[in-house]
């Protein structure tokens, strides 16, 4: 497993594989590209003419056409999963105002220190059922439908495994994470990439992790309070990645980089810029990234079991 | 005893600004030769901003200067004041911080009056009246995403021609389609009124490629309207409100692919444009999911008169109406205005009766006036508050 930054600037996916699987067979991942899935010539430029896309996200949406029973559940998974998206904001809102109000208090540390951080296990926990939730919306979903063994699916799913047993590698880019993370799971595409050299860029990277940290500190309008997105394909764990951080993140301001860092840690938020590469082979390997310090620094990062 | 208003005054010379430590100061206290104003000149941005204090300069021939700018509060001409024994004139106003204002000079010769664009500031705001001088106060800065972007893929305008019973003639629509547009996506449908002037005057076409480009909104379907007679079709006109519900939106989604849900509609406007939204949002309540109203000419008369003329008596009946009996016509509501503009009175007292009948509403005050930069500058906010993007889904 490689993860690698984004990759439209500098692209560096191209030599990553043909050092990892020199010109054997490449499968891409382009469904977080959605309705833009096919326009993947820059991409197979880099890897290798050769290079086989996945078509996820056509195929889903040929699923779609088949089986309108499956598609109306879906669906209401989506609508749900949004709701649901918009409570756990309605209640992170004061609950990070509250962390970031009592950070700033200048009290008697006896008093004022376990209120902090009392109000960081809230936001905390607050993430961890958001988590839960999630989780247990899909599984109700695919319990009710089991979705891979339904024909319009389990048809998809076999061409997919042989086409995947051809390649040697899987490159999976960034995009729109949830479209992404839905398309991975709709075909249980995290099965099929046992074995594989699996390089995953930006967005990729994080569909593939146990935690989906969605974020931004400057957004047009709100606080821009970092979310607790999803859980992802759990391929990976150990490192939570934060790609393009240096441009998304405001690095210069030490206090939100202390509360990614408190609220995510104790797993080392990396910045996922372009040029960045971890390597994943029972313990991480970096050339040299950046990690995000709970005392609101960048320090370097180089690796860890 | 009657009472007399200021207004109604005597009028008394007014005294020259304090220059107290600022950069013109030497000029006014000393006797500068010309070549001394030319060096000063060529130092300084005119007009000079220290701060919060603004010093405006004009250099000519003239009998009186006046500073006309359309800060509503203030006086609306100011007069400047000569530097004996030079050309060279000056007043100091004081401006808030991230205040924008636009004005002219008027000079005076004779019986000879001109209203002209600063000619020591080649930083200008057009509208369709002609153009306007500018003035940055300090903090206030263009927003970049205002400005081209080659980064950013270009959407395309296409101008169409509907025909309309209820307006009883055709109507031009510019459809704008944002850039990669797909026929397998559904979008958001934005409809623009005066959709002319805020290509010309607010940039629009710009303002969407980039906030469209950073994923600050979805892409989206915009129709920008030309109407012929605004003055008539946006006074919370009966026969408007019915040409877009009844009629173009239909025939824009049977053709376009568009959401086709009230979520995904969204009427905007500014001044006569953001009545003719509200009216329009009124006459067929959740049929429009978003509206974005900007500096509202929300003129109304159940307390006294609106002052604006005859011309406003139909705004008003509408407004009185919808302030006795406010009903939730749409999900969500961004207002803005300028605290420099009359209008913030009306806009002011229209939010709360919004807000009480449940509708999500963002009100946003800016300090600046009634006029198309204002409105530019609020359309990011605005626009990714009705309409946010995938900015925190996408990792490109």
């Amino acid at each position: 497993m490689v993860l690698l930054g984004p990759q439209r600037a500098a692209p560096d996916v191209g030599r990553v594989v043909r050092e990892l699987v020199g010109d054997a067979p490449v499968a891409l991942v382009t469904a977080g590209w959605q309705e833009w899935e096919e326009d993947d010539a820059w991409l197979k430029g880099e890897v290798g003419s050769g290079a086989f896309n996945l078509g996820l996200y056509a195929r889903a949406q040929r699923v779609a056409e088949v089986d309108r029973e499956l598609t109306a559940a879906h669906r209401e998974l989506q609508s749900r999963i949004r709701e649901l998206r918009r409570t756990y904001n309605l209640r992170l809102a004061p609950a990070m105002k509250a962390w970031i109000d009592l950070s700033a208090l200048a009290g008697t540390p006896e008093v004022v220190g376990p209120e902090l951080a009392d109000a960081l296990a809230v936001v905390r926990s607050l993430d961890r059922h958001h988590a839960g939730r999630l989780q247990e919306l899909r599984s109700a979903y695919y319990q009710r439908f089991d979705p891979h063994n339904r024909p319009s699916i389990a048809q998809q799913r076999d061409e997919l495994r042989r086409a995947l047993e051809a390649v040697a590698a899987v490159v999976v880019e960034g995009g729109h994470v949830p479209a992404l993370v839905n398309r991975l799971r709709m075909f249980g595409v995290g099965e099929l990439l046992a074995g594989k050299v699996v390089v995953a860029c930006s967005g990729g990277a994080m569909a593939l992790s146990p935690r989906i940290v969605l974020f931004h500190d400057s957004p047009p309008w709100g606080p821009g309070h970092a979310e607790m997105g999803d859980v992802g394909l759990c391929l990976y764990s150990g490192v939570l990645v934060f790609p393009d951080g240096s441009r998304r993140l405001r690095l210069e301001d030490p206090g939100r980089v202390a509360r990614l860092a408190l609220r995510f840690g104790p797993e080392p938020c990396v910045v996922l810029d372009p040029g960045t590469r971890l390597d994943f082979d029972g313990a991480w390997r970096s050339p040299g990234s950046v990690r995000l310090t709970e005392a609101g620094t960048m320090a370097q990062w180089r690796g860890a079991a | 005893m009657k009472w007399v208003p200021d207004a109604e005054a005597p009028d008394a010379p007014p005294a020259p600004p304090d220059v107290t430590g600022l950069a013109v100061e030497g000029l006014v206290r000393g006797q500068p030769a010309t070549e001394d104003i030319d060096a000063f000149l060529a130092s300084h941005d005119v007009p000079v901003v220290e701060g919060a204090r603004v010093t405006f300069l004009f250099r000519g021939r003239a009998d009186q200067v006046h500073l006309r700018h359309w800060v509503y509060g203030l006086p609306s001409a100011s007069p400047l004041h000569r530097i004996q024994g030079t050309d060279l004139w000056y007043d100091v106003l004081e401006l808030p911080e991230g205040s924008r204002v636009e004005y002219k000079l008027e000079v005076i010769n004779g019986r000879d009056v001109q209203w002209i664009q600063d000619p020591l500031n080649q930083r200008t705001a057009h509208d369709p009246f002609g153009a306007n001088s500018v003035c940055h106060g300090a903090g206030y800065e263009v927003p970049e995403w205002t400005q081209p972007d080659p980064a950013a893929r270009e959407g395309t305008l296409e101008d169409r021609v509907f025909h309309s019973s209820a307006l009883g003639g055709s109507r031009r629509v510019t459809i704008y389609r944002p850039a990669r547009f797909r026929e397998t996506r559904r979008y958001p449908l934005l409809l623009v009124h005066d959709g002319g002037d805020y290509l010309r005057f607010s940039g629009l076409k710009t303002v969407l490629d980039n906030l469209i480009h950073r994923l600050e909104v979805p892409g989206l379907i915009a129709a920008l309207m030309h109407p012929p007679d605004r003055m008539e079709q946006y006074r919370a006109s009966e026969a408007h409100g019915h040409y877009l519900t009844e009629e173009l939106v239909p025939q824009l989604e049977s053709e376009l692919p568009l959401i086709g849900r009230p979520e995904g509609r969204c009427l905007m406007g500014a001044s006569l444009g953001a009545v003719a939204s509200l009216a329009t949002a009124v006459k067929t309540p959740g049929f429009y999911g978003r509206l974005l109203l900007q500096s509202g000419s929300f003129a109304f008369s159940d307390i006294g008169s609106h002052r604006r003329g005859p011309v406003f008596d139909p705004i008003a009946d509408f407004v009185n109406r919808y302030r006795r009996q406010p009903t939730r016509v749409a999900e969500k509501v961004f207002v803005s205005c300028g605290i420099y503009e009359s209008l913030i009175y009306e806009n002011r007292s229209l939010v709360p009766l919004l807000q009480q009948t449940g509708m999500e509403v963002r009100f946003v005050e800016a300090r600046d006036g009634h006029n198309w930069e204002n409105w530019r500058d609020r359309l990011r906010e605005g626009l990714s508050w009705l309409f946010p993007g995938p900015l925190w889904l996408v990792y490109e």
